[in-house]
């Protein structure tokens, strides 16, 4: 299997779902033709690597590694700054590698109030100890130790550097599909590249041509409490869709399936808070103009941090929520 | 033209002004400019007495020649004075413009605060926010639009009046926009003027004519602006011609249809004598109504409630110019400029029921007092109360609405000298015991002291101290049948009681119940208290914070007629200054969209408000015209994709400036953790 003409490349997982995995997988036939072209030496939820074998791998000997997940544990950084070392080029993969994804949701509640609520509140919980995860102890003379669970979720360039970034929560196969050949033909865009194109979801929205010049929102509602036309722009029916401050590059498969976007590709590569953008956008474009009729309509959404930071808190400029006396303890 | 050193790496020039003792008593400008030295991209750094001065824009001058900077900073004062000055300072020295930044360390830094070394951290905090800024400035050119000659004046009162003559005799193009069915204002009300006595309708209806026959002026009375939009040399206002039912252009004023009319005897309360008389449905506002033609008062005319009216009116009018049918009609009209007029309305003297005004029949407003002696109004210039006596003493109480914190704090400027004309007319008319009650007596201005004196010697009384009430209750038997006034006498120290037939009100001057919709509709400022704020109390004073629009009379503030006169030639002087210029530059300070990343959402194009941005079809794409865009940066902020700059303001600059102060926050920009193989 080994064949040393072919070039490296390693796929690995962090804190995420395993959709990204999935993704791979979706390239259905065109594996094929990526497992034909190289040679996969890392590939954890596939076959059966451990760290060592990684560790006596020579530097910088992949070509390009794809890290899904966002950054949550110490053994999360040690493997990517690991894998950083053994590899030419980090892609981001998906939008929990790239900007924080679901995961950094949890940047919402500080650590204490997770463990304490997954560890003694949760309905289906029995811990009359009050047991906590300890990052070491011994057991039958042994030390046995586990990871660290960090004060805050973060994006993986926020731990190491990337280089590019392959969007989307999964991102599509065939974007995957031309990452890999642009990777292969050598011709490699600037460091830093979002792997999508650079303009917003409207572009290539098949509803386009129906959404309105003047939105002028008087309500919202979601998308399990209406009947919807399936042909009409859905922020003109009042559905919260985030395609306007979403990068284009996955053909509107959610519209196309008639679901508005949540956003999951991030923001262009011009703007630095992707829910900042859609609320100063929708805010503009309200009908009222009295505080109080506005507050209404925006009370119509119930949860404005996941429905515009959904994917991407940890690399917004809100980040985490900061309880005095929090910020040292994360190392 | 320019040295363009957009790329290259910044050589920036920083100079820290004292502003004499402004700025240097409170910051320690030595160490601020030794601080902004050590700064990366700092060339040269400076301080210097007066930065604004002719060696010290020589100085910046000398620096970018010798020492090849292509980025000035000068932290001194505010933008809005001296950021032209070192513009074009450092145009002159070859360099772009817009390579200059200015940092307010003066109104943000040394008139606000009080410890020195607080003011000296603030001060190197800014300049370092604008040293990090100046490395992403580009250069930029200005744009030249003409100006339309044709002027709008808003309200034709005397200000608006004197600007339009002004204006349409220099051969411009003038349209008047008045209200009220007739132009004149509240100077047509007026009997006589202070100081000289001269009659106000002797010098403002030869005015009024004036206006109406002047080829360059076009009058529309009964008509409201109902939208403006545009920008300075183009604005395109649509005006709202309310239906008068009489046809303008048919009627001559001959009056028959009023003599015709149903109603024998008038009924209604006649506005312009302020109640006092009344009128019929169908009606002139007064004889010398400019334009002379009648208007329908449609919630009093029975036609308009009933349709059974015989129409009598109709009949009488050979001209068929009455049309009961008329509708109200727009008119669209493109202007260079505008000038606001809209005047001032009296204080409701109901709101301060101490006075006693609308309880006791006999208490009067001044601007009723001006129609009973004036010889046009109701009674033909004879002063008789409302219940039917000839007075035989009047008290004139100062200052209702004035100088109160419980109504208006501010000094009204004209209640003394009018309350002074009025006492003199009343005792002409009646030879009654006249009384003044005064906080200060305020006479500033041309003869008005003299005219003071001239009272004092007229045998006029005068009583200094605020009046505590006006009361029917009598304790004395020369109080009964009499109002009586009770007041504090300062002068002497003692509580007086002055019995009186009639009581005078010299009510105050304050902005008209829609002055903020006004304000709002040209987008200009207001003062405090409401009314339209100038741009610079003293070196702007007719400007606005809007390019193009000017102000003029007492919508600015309170003022008499002289006052108001000057302030509307200097307002048509701004005008046409612009016009004989004929072209003006604007700031480059606008928005574009980049086309090849709008993703042609529209979220931008409901936002501006000066309707800049279109959508192309063909393309599918959005659109600024740069000409009518104002730099306000809505649109930057709201588009989604991030796809719209604004010279001067992108992104990066401000990012930039932000990461700059920040620095002071104890915040460091963050920082990754980089670990490479």
């Amino acid at each position: 299997m080994n064949m040393p003409d072919k070039p490296k490349i390693g796929f690995y997982w962090c804190a995420s779902c395993g959709g990204c995995e999935e993704s791979v997988v979706d390239l259905a036939e065109d594996i094929l033709m990526v497992a034909g072209a190289v040679d996969i030496v890392f590939w954890p939820v596939a076959m059966d690597f451990k760290k060592s074998d990684v560790q006596a791998m020579e530097d910088r000997s992949i070509l390009v590694t794809m890290i899904n997940g966002a950054i949550r544990t110490s053994e999360q950084e040690e493997m990517a700054r690991l894998i950083r070392r053994k590899s030419k080029l980090i892609i981001a993969y998906g939008s929990c590698a790239h900007l924080g994804g679901i995961p950094s949701l949890a940047n919402e509640f500080e650590r204490a109030e997770i463990l304490k609520y997954i560890y003694d509140d949760a309905p289906s919980v029995i811990n009359e100890e009050r047991t906590r995860p300890q990052t070491e102890f011994r057991h039958n003379s042994r030390n046995i130790t586990l990871p660290e669970f960090r004060n805050m979720v973060r994006t993986l360039d926020q731990v190491i550097d990337v280089d590019y970034y392959l969007p989307g929560c999964p991102p599509t196969p065939k974007l995957l599909k031309q990452a890999v050949l642009t990777l292969l033909s050598g011709e490699l865009p600037p460091k830093g590249t979002v792997l999508s194109p650079d303009t917003a979801l409207c572009e290539e929205c098949p509803r386009k041509d129906s959404k309105p010049t003047d939105l002028s929102f008087t309500h919202f509602t979601r998308p399990h409490m209406i009947l919807f036309d399936n042909t009409k722009c859905m922020l003109a029916q009042g559905l919260v869709c985030m395609g306007p401050a979403t990068r284009a590059g996955c053909e509107a498969v959610c519209i196309n399936g008639n679901m508005p976007c949540s956003g999951c590709f991030g923001p262009t590569s011009r703007v630095r808070d992707q829910g900042a953008k859609i609320l100063s956008s929708i805010c503009s474009n309200m009908h009222s103009n009295t505080e109080e009729k506005i507050d209404l309509v925006l009370d119509e959404i119930p949860d404005p941090v996941g429905t515009f930071y959904r994917y991407g808190l940890a690399a917004s400029l809100l980040r985490k929520k900061i309880v005095e006396g929090q910020l040292e303890d994360d190392k | 033209m320019f040295s363009t050193n957009g790329n290259n790496t910044p050589r920036i020039g920083f100079y820290v002004c004292h502003c004499g003792h402004n700025i240097a008593s409170l910051v320690d400008v030595e160490e601020v400019r030794k601080y902004v030295a050590t700064l990366p991209g700092v060339v040269v750094s400076r301080d210097y007495k007066y930065m604004c001065s002719d060696p010290g824009q020589e100085l910046i001058q000398q620096d970018i020649k010798e020492n090849k900077l292509n980025r000035i900073v000068v932290a001194s004062c505010s933008p809005l004075l001296h950021e032209h000055t070192f513009r074009v300072a450092t145009e002159k020295a070859g360099l772009n413009p817009y390579f200059f930044h200015m940092v307010n360390i003066r109104e943000n830094v040394s008139w606000v605060l009080d410890n020195r070394e607080i003011a000296t951290e603030k001060s190197k905090d800014l300049a370092r926010a604008a040293i990090r800024r100046v490395f992403f400035h580009k250069p930029l050119e200005k744009k030249t639009v003409p100006i339309n000659p044709a002027v709008l004046i808003v309200g034709g009162g005397i200000a608006g009046i004197q600007a339009a003559l002004t204006i349409a005799n220099a051969g411009k193009k003038v349209y008047l926009v008045e209200r009220d069915a007739t132009i004149g204002g509240h100077m047509a009300m007026f009997d006589k003027t202070f100081p000289t006595l001269d009659c106000a309708a002797c010098i403002l209806t030869p005015k009024m004519s004036a206006v109406k026959s002047h080829p360059n002026i076009t009058l529309w009375t009964y008509s409201e602006v109902e939208k403006i939009d545009g920008f300075v040399g183009d604005y395109h206002v649509k005006v709202k011609r309310k239906p008068r039912y009489v046809i303008e252009d048919l009627c001559v004023g001959c009056m028959d249809c009023i003599e015709a009319c149903i109603y024998k005897e008038a009924k209604y309360p006649d506005e312009f004598n302020q109640g006092l008389s009344k009128r019929k449905p169908i009606y002139i506002p007064f004889p010398q109504a400019t334009p002379m033609v009648v208007l329908f008062d449609p919630e009093t005319c029975i036609d308009f409630k009933s349709h059974r009216c015989k129409k009598t009116c109709i009949e009488a009018c050979d001209r068929d110019a009455i049309d009961l049918k008329q509708v109200a009609t727009y008119e669209n009209i493109n202007v260079g400029t505008v000038i606001l007029s809209t005047g001032f309305q009296t204080y409701d003297a109901k709101l301060s029921p101490q006075y006693g005004y609308g309880k006791f029949p006999n208490v009067y407003t001044s601007l009723e007092v001006e129609r009973l002696v004036n010889a046009s109004g109701p009674t033909g210039g004879e002063v008789i109360t409302r219940d039917g006596k000839r007075p035989k003493s009047v008290g004139i109480i100062h200052c209702v609405g004035s100088r109160d914190e419980k109504s208006h704090k501010w000094c009204s400027r004209v209640c003394c000298m009018y309350s002074l004309k009025l006492a003199h007319l009343i005792k002409e008319h009646t030879g009654a015991e006249v009384y003044n009650f005064y906080i200060d007596m305020r006479t500033p201005g041309k003869g008005y002291e003299e005219f003071y004196d001239k009272l004092m010697n007229e045998g006029v009384h005068f009583v200094r101290g605020r009046v505590a009430e006006v009361t029917d209750w009598a304790i004395i038997p020369e109080e009964e049948q009499k109002l009586t006034i009770r007041v504090e006498d300062t002068l002497i120290g003692v509580v007086r009681r002055i019995p009186v037939d009639m009581v005078v009100l010299a009510v105050g001057m304050e902005p008209k119940d829609d002055a903020s919709e006004i304000r709002r509709l040209f987008n200009i400022s207001c003062s405090n208290e409401g009314f339209f704020l100038e741009r610079h109390p003293k070196l702007a004073p007719v400007n606005t914070f809007t390019d193009g629009i000017f102000i003029a009379g007492a919508c600015q503030g309170p003022r008499d007629i002289p006052d108001t006169v000057a302030q509307a030639g200097a307002a048509a002087a701004e005008c046409l200054s612009l016009i004989s210029a004929g072209s003006i530059e604007l700031e480059p300070n606008t928005a574009s969209i980049i086309e090849k990343y709008c993703s042609g959402c529209k979220s931008c194009i409901p936002l501006c408000p000066y309707t800049a941005i279109s959508f192309k079809e063909d393309i599918k794409k959005a659109y600024i015209n740069e000409a009518l865009c104002k730099g306000c940066g809505t649109c930057v902020a709201a588009c989604p994709s991030g796809s719209i700059l604004q010279n001067l303001f992108e992104d990066d600059q401000i990012f930039s400036e932000i990461d700059g102060l920040l620095k002071f926050a104890g915040i460091e920009p963050e920082k990754k953790e980089v670990l490479h193989a």
